[in-house]
């Protein structure tokens, strides 16, 4: 952490970038207070959002009768693996694992195929009906998820893909949100690079395998991860259309378990919530710094 | 050569390029456009063409069976006490909620833009982590938070003298208690988007503010949130749009209830949905669809208006 990174991932240009608040080096004391004040206000922050995170975890390792402790406990008196024990003896949860990662791994996949080559074409190619092509896709931010529910569930169902694993993925092959960040990320390549590739009488499919994507590889990485997690976390799509136990992912597995379980089991829901969230927390901790950087490009007009 | 064919194979040679051009363009483009018309366009078209029929579930083996039926879904849903009841939690949801997370994203951004700050990594990724999470996962962890005695909220309540309320059970409260976790889910994304704004701030500026004697207020006030316009444009839309679906709160913290105080539109949506009212489902869902346009022309405006002031 001893450089801080920004948002837009570039290295400041001193570990303490000058600011509106003032000058590096608290020196006089009202700087002194602000820097105190300004602390103890992102801790609290901190604390809000980290703490919820921290007590599940502790939470999963207490037996159930200190679980409704009142008033609650933060430490377990006496640590114990036994809600996960049980949770894996009566849920599958090894096949649930399996099914994100593949439904997961699959759009992330197809994601970075195809909105990388769409993105491209948006970017840096002229042809006719690009335009057009180009407000779709943005327009499409704005249609609501329950317009396309319906019919698209109707279209599924009737290709006989229900319960399937190509009836999980194929929806979110197309991801507009992908194509808009590759084709950002594009625009910032130089024209003379691709002219040149050209004249060097490079095919095209070439230029873009050689030249574009390399030098993507940012881009290609946040759009890899924002894609993993959306979709390892993704949850109303998977509830309707996998039916039988061997297709549920995670998150509807622990959603089915915890209606009905409301007061009775918290031990084994906080254990289930756990094991959905450790995956995508330790994806998330060693790979932040380039998911942030995909964040703040499409936010970048 | 003679001016007429060396015309001739320049205009043919153009042609050529331009066609060359055009079928690299589409070959890049296709497979994209081919999934994007099946499972986007497509839908979205047929659910039009739904909204404006009886269509049920009962009529997908038997297609015969659907009549159309004009506005008819239209007109109803103006007599469904229950979208009532949810349009009026989802503006409610929107209203309150927008404002508080791009307050909050805003002042988390501020906060950790600050030149003063220290362990600016550790405070980025620590709010970023509801957005990553699953609903679910959360959903269990906050339900648990929010129980009335054993509760963590209620106890740290407890301990500044103050009883707190049965938060999901209670009509009065489980709606502000959506509206809060709904927060506490997306200001680490407007927080990162919002950081990403102010790093693109000239430094320049802010240099000549000071040699003006411009206070940290004033240098918030006027350099700071207009050159911000552009990014509060983007974060205003899209969450606008985002929390004009509320829908996953409700979906796994209340079902609906208590009495239906936290029924959202799209959640009304689902259940009739789940009723096999496909017709009358695709009705509302363009009815928010248009809402949702609706909305994003007027913060184009507001932009707008603000930037001829």
């Amino acid at each position: 952490m001893s450089t801080p990174v920004t948002a837009t991932g570039r290295r400041e240009r001193s570990p303490e970038a000058p600011q509106a608040a003032g000058r590096r080096t608290a020196r006089r004391p009202r700087d002194r207070a602000a820097t105190i004040v300004l602390h103890v206000l992102l801790v609290i922050g901190l604390l809000a959002m980290v703490g919820p995170f921290v007590w599940m975890l502790l939470s999963s390792l207490k037996p159930e009768s200190e679980i409704r402790l009142v008033p609650p406990t933060w430490w377990p008196h006496d640590p114990t693996l036994g809600n996960f024990r049980d949770l894996f003896a009566r849920l599958n949860f090894p096949t649930y694992f399996l099914n994100s990662a593949i439904v997961a791994g699959l759009i992330t996949l197809g994601n970075l195929m195809f909105c990388s080559a769409v993105g491209y074409a948006l970017a840096k190619l002229r042809f006719p009906g690009r335009r057009a092509l180009f407000g779709l896709v943005l327009g499409s931010v704005m249609v609501p998820g329950m317009v396309t529910f319906v019919p698209l569930f109707v279209l599924v169902a009737n290709m006989g893909l229900t319960n399937t694993y190509a009836g999980l993925v194929l929806p979110f092959l197309a991801w507009a949100l992908g194509a808009f960040l590759m084709r950002q990320f594009m625009l910032s390549i130089p024209d003379e690079l691709i002219e040149s590739a050209r004249v060097d009488g490079a095919g095209e499919l070439r230029i873009f395998l050689r030249v574009v994507l390399p030098l993507c590889r940012p881009a290609l990485a946040a759009l890899g991860i924002l894609s993993f997690l959306t979709f390892w976390n993704s949850f109303l799509w998977p509830l309707v259309v996998a039916t039988t136990e061997d297709k549920y992912t995670l998150p509807v597995a622990l959603a089915l378990f915890s209606v009905g379980q409301n007061e009775t089991k918290f031990g084994l829901l906080l254990a289930g919530s756990v094991v959905v969230v450790l995956p995508v927390l330790i994806v998330f901790l060693l790979l932040q710094r380039h998911f942030v950087r995909g964040i703040a490009t499409t936010g970048l007009k | 050569m003679t001016a007429v064919a060396s015309d001739a194979s320049n205009r043919r040679g153009r042609s050529g390029l331009r066609l060359r051009r055009a079928a690299v363009g589409w070959g890049f483009a296709l497979p994209f456009t081919v999934l994007f018309v099946v499972f986007m366009a497509g839908p979205v078209l047929a659910s039009l063409l739904m909204s404006f029929t009886d269509i049920r579930s009962a009529d997908l083996r038997n297609p015969l069976g659907v009549n159309v039926v004009g506005m008819h879904n239209y007109s109803r849903l103006l007599h469904d006490e229950l979208f009532v009841k949810a349009a009026v939690n989802t503006a409610i949801f929107v209203f309150a909620g927008v404002p508080l997370t791009m307050v909050a994203g805003l002042a988390a951004a501020l906060g950790l833009n600050s030149g003063l700050t220290r362990f600016r990594s550790l405070f980025r990724v620590g709010y970023y982590l509801p957005v990553v999470t699953s609903i679910v996962a959360i959903s269990v962890v906050w339900r648990f938070l929010l129980q009335p005695d054993s509760g963590l909220l209620n106890s740290l309540l407890g301990l500044v003298g103050v009883d707190g309320p049965n938060w999901l059970f209670d009509t009065r409260f489980a709606l502000p208690s959506l509206i809060v976790m709904a927060a506490w889910r997306n200001l680490g994304y407007q927080m990162v988007i919002f950081l990403a704004g102010l790093q693109a701030i000239p430094q320049e500026l802010y240099e000549a503010a000071r040699i003006d004697g411009a206070t940290t207020w004033q240098q918030l006030r006027y350099v700071t949130l207009p050159a911000l316009r552009p990014t509060l444009l983007f974060v205003g839309v899209i969450a606008t749009i985002g929390y004009l679906q509320f829908f996953e709160e409700p979906l796994v913290m209340t079902q609906g209830g208590p009495l239906n105080s936290t029924l959202s539109v799209s959640y009304h949506i689902y259940n009739q949905f789940g009723f096999g009212n496909y017709g009358y489902a695709a009705a509302m869902s363009y009815v928010l669809f248009l809402v949702i346009v609706l909305m994003s022309i007027l913060w184009f405006r507001l932009l707008r208006s603000e930037e001829g002031r």
